[in-house]
């Protein structure tokens, strides 16, 4: 490892000493960060590191208080995202912000803000997206799309404005393997072509892979320069969370306990057009086991999460049964008091409203299971003793914070998670059901939420963890099953369960899934 | 250059306490050149307009007299607002409200009792409720919009009301004039302090409730899920907190409210029904509600800014010969800069120079 940056080719971004500030917290500090043309630049580091600050600076979408910023040898001001943009900057953001109403070109198009006919975008990004392998129909709906093909537009967004730096934030936490493969060809081939890529990731064993150096963040400071195919995960994990990480640890399941929740052929029709239907689900989950859901975005698992947590109510009471009782027509505070958990998977306007404090969103989802400790005679709310078990879950979990209370919003991603996670865990739940755990959440954040999850279901709940990152569920789960088109395949014992097994399931190879498949393109 | 508006990364506590102030000063200020405009003394107009009327006790109690539905609708439809529920229609609550209530001392003026200004009250509640039912049972059933369907029943309201005071309610001694009988004693919302001006037990019922709601809402469940689901509706349900209840919730409440100004201003202020018995305090009170932050303590503030409006327009008609329609005008540029000024609580200013000024950008924002 070596502190001075090096580089291999001439350098076409020059950062030095990039500074921000926000009242007292020092989000990047004399930040130094060079690109050479032609490289894949990894910048690594844990949620709240100052990554999102420091891309946000080269966008022009915050405003740096001290240093500066070279590009091509000359210095430069980058006062708002369009002055990135003409410089050659282009950026893909984790979050993304399309219009789900209008069409992929439609969407492109309001980004270009020119006076380029529809059509004509449409036919560009056809043309780019296949050479690219990338295929996209740009007459699509974006509604309709799964989260990898929305990725795609954003990405051909990008590049159809030439760009010669291009920033994705955390691109492949969406993605299946196989997805994940042909973004990676299509930033290698970019690679080729001269274009500089900034690829910010937690996923150590992918900037492994692509990535020609990296730059590691901690609190706000670059605390090292390596190339990280000379590292191993363990120790790139060192550099960014400054201590060792361990892997989540799996102690071998006891004794199988009983059934705590039972879905008994649960369907559910599409509750709108851009919603899949639930066919004919079963599962057992008993308590001592982590069961895991995989599937590609989109397959219903966002629609199998609101029918367990009663969100949507099913047809028949005995659907769903939750520690023997029957749940079907119960909504989620009543199926919370029976000792059901949940955690949806946004974060921001579902598992917390943004506007409202933590101590607020504690009470979000437990004013009923903690009537008597939350709110007093005549509906009054007892502040303090929110206070109290918002302190203690803040300390339980290690959420970082800026502010005593700030509003939801205000935490990163990894912060706001384990805030959410600890919230359920706090009531010792006997079912826990979660989508996306650890979705955009850093290494550290993500550890501490898996082992969490081990060991609630060790000390005897039922775990279901309904997940997109393959890894995540191998590491954790007892069996996983998959979700393809609204159907569920049966649990695979995870000692016979293999990457490829689990990825032909996600593909739909199963008897009863082939008919249904639908032209993933 | 160019002026951007800069997104803030939490509410600014400061701008949402300023905010209603830098709104009047505007006000005041376009309003200063619109009776230049007109020919007039900017500053003269304005002293007859906004200080003139607080000179005297009796004009004190008038401005309490206008304020009291004002406040007491404003509060209701600060629920509503606060909910995600657009009721416009609280003119139409308000009149239907007046209409119920004035049942007893119109189709039964010989019973007198100590009970029958109880009962008008309760019923002038039940009627606006029930009447701000509609447009809620619209919305949940057909998901109808609530905005459209409630504005249209004001109208529905106004000319019930005209009908009945023209036909069947029409005082039988009354010489044809459009009106009811005039309510007897019993049936009189009686003045505070009669000893000094006009102003009825109606202004005590808006500072109440208006205080009751404020401690709903900063200090109970529900009034924590009214904020959650104004604020986001799927983190309501995912609470387990009903989307559809709560639509109810807000329009029976603005709707009471607004009845039983209604029921107020007919009993207290004007003692019989007529075909016009609200200056547009229905509409006024929606500027009432933003002007004092959706909070029922700042609408209290925010009713008395607009009774003054009413009560200045009248005053500038005497005394500088203005037309009373300045008050319409004054009343939309409050709303128009109280809304403009709100944009300042999520996001700040920004001026850009010159340089970045000819690309325009769409909206990318992390």
């Amino acid at each position: 490892m070596d502190t001075t940056p090096l580089a291999n080719g001439p350098n076409l971004l020059e950062v030095r000493g990039l500074t921000k500030i926000f009242g007292t917290l020092k989000a990047c500090d004399q930040v130094d960060l060079t690109i050479a043309k032609g490289e894949i630049h990894a910048l690594l580091g844990e949620n709240g590191a100052g990554k999102s600050t420091l891309v946000k600076m080269l966008f022009g979408s915050l405003e740096p208080n001290a240093g500066e910023i070279g590009w091509n040898g000359k210095t430069v001001n980058i006062t708002s995202p369009g002055v990135a943009k003409k410089l050659g900057i282009g950026m893909v953001f984790q979050h993304f912000s399309l219009f789900e109403a209008l069409t992929a070109a439609e969407n492109i198009a309001l980004s270009l803000a020119d006076d380029t006919p529809i059509s004509t975008i449409a036919a560009k990004a056809r043309a780019l997206s296949y050479s690219y392998g990338l295929p996209l129909d740009p007459d699509s709906l974006v509604g309709d799309l799964s989260v990898g093909e929305r990725q795609r537009i954003e990405i051909i967004r990008c590049l159809l404005q030439t760009p010669e730096l291009i920033i994705l934030d955390e691109p492949t936490s969406v993605l299946t393997p196989q997805e994940a493969d042909k973004l990676f060809e299509t930033l290698e081939r970019l690679r080729a072509e001269g274009k500089s890529i900034l690829y910010i990731s937690h996923r150590l064993d992918e900037v492994r892979r692509l990535c020609d150096r990296a730059t590691i963040m901690r609190h706000g400071k670059v605390v090292g320069h390596c190339d990280p195919r000379q590292e191993t995960p363990a120790s790139l994990a060192r550099l960014m969370v400054g201590t060792d990480v361990k892997n989540a640890e799996r102690t071998t399941a006891s004794v199988r306990g009983q059934e705590l929740l039972s879905i008994c052929g649960m369907s559910r029709k599409p509750a709108g057009p851009f919603s899949m239907p639930l066919k004919n689900i079963w599962l057992e989950v008993a308590g001592g086991e982590v069961i895991g859901i995989a599937g590609v975005a989109g397959n219903g698992q966002g629609e199998l999460f609101e029918a367990i947590s009663g969100e949507a109510l099913q047809d028949s009471a005995d659907a769903i049964r939750i520690r023997g009782q029957a749940a079907g027509r119960m909504g989620i505070s009543a199926r919370r008091l029976l000792g059901a958990a949940f955690v949806p998977e946004e974060r921001l306007g579902h598992g917390a409203a943004p506007r409202m404090r933590l101590s607020e969103n504690l009470l979000l989802s437990r004013h009923t299971t903690d009537g008597k400790a939350f709110v007093g005679t005549a509906g009054l709310v007892k502040s303090g003793a929110i206070q109290k078990a918002a302190q203690r879950i803040i300390q339980a979990m290690d959420v970082r914070k800026s502010a005593p209370d700030p509003e939801a919003a205000a935490l990163s991603g990894g912060n706001l998670q384990k805030f959410i996670i600890g919230r359920e865990l706090d009531r010792n739940p006997a079912v826990m059901v979660v989508n996306q755990p650890t979705w955009g959440v850093d290494a550290g954040a993500a550890a501490r939420i898996r082992q969490a999850l081990i060991e609630l279901a060790r000390n005897g709940s039922a775990v279901l963890v309904i997940s997109q990152d393959l890894d995540e569920l191998f590491e954790i789960s007892d069996s996983i099953a998959v979700m393809h088109n609204g159907e569920l395949s049966k649990p695979i014992p995870i000692a016979e369960a293999t990457l490829e097994r689990i990825g032909l399931l996600m593909g739909g190879a199963e008897p009863g899934h082939l008919d249904h498949e639908k032209e993933v393109a | 250059m160019r002026i951007e508006l800069v997104k803030r990364p939490e509410r600014s506590a400061l701008f949402a306490a300023l905010s209603p102030f830098i709104a009047l000063g505007l006000t005041l200020i376009a309003g200063a050149i619109m009776f230049s405009l007109l020919g007039k003394n900017p500053v003269e107009a304005l002293y007859y307009y906004f200080i003139d009327p607080l000179r005297e006790v009796w004009s004190l109690h008038e401005l309490a007299v206008k304020a009291a539905p004002l406040i007491l609708i404003a509060v209701g439809l600060s629920i509503c607002y606060l909910s995600n529920n657009w009721n416009i229609g609280a003119e139409g609550q308000f009149i239907v409200g007046a209409i119920v209530g004035s049942i007893l001392p119109v189709m039964f003026p010989d019973f007198q009792s100590w009970i029958v200004l109880p009962l008008m009250l309760l019923m002038g509640i039940v009627g606006g409720a029930a009447y701000g039912a509609i447009p809620a049972y619209l919305k949940v059933r057909f998901n109808t919009n609530e905005i459209l369907t409630s504005l249209m029943l004001v109208y529905v309201a106004q000319l019930f009301l005209d009908w009945m005071v023209r036909g069947p309610w029409r005082n039988p001694a009354g010489m044809n004039f459009p009106e009811t009988r005039t309510f007897s004693a019993a049936a009189t919302l009686p003045e505070i302090w009669s000893a000094s001006g006009r102003a009825n037990w109606g202004f005590v019922f808006a500072i109440v409730a208006a205080i009751a709601m404020w401690f709903m809402l900063s200090r109970t469940l529900k009034g924590f899920e009214v904020l959650v689901l104004g604020q986001s509706p799927r983190a309501g349900r995912f609470a387990g907190f009903s989307q559809s209840r709560m639509v109810f919730f807000a329009f029976l409440v603005s709707g009471g409210l607004a009845g039983l100004a209604g029921i107020s201003e007919v009993s207290g202020a004007i003692g019989q029904l007529r075909p016009t018995i609200s200056p547009g305090y229905g509409f006024a009170a929606i500027i009432v509600a933003f002007l004092g932050r959706l909070n029922p303590l700042g609408i209290i503030a925010a009713g008395l800014v607009l009774a003054l409006s009413y009560l200045g327009g009248e005053a500038a008609q005497i005394s500088i010969g203005v037309s009373d329609k300045v008050v319409r005008a004054f009343q939309g540029m409050l709303l128009f800069f109280v809304l403009a000024c709100d944009t300042l609580i999520l996001y700040r200013i920004r001026f850009v120079g010159s340089s970045a000024a000819k690309t325009v950008e769409g909206t990318q924002n992390a």
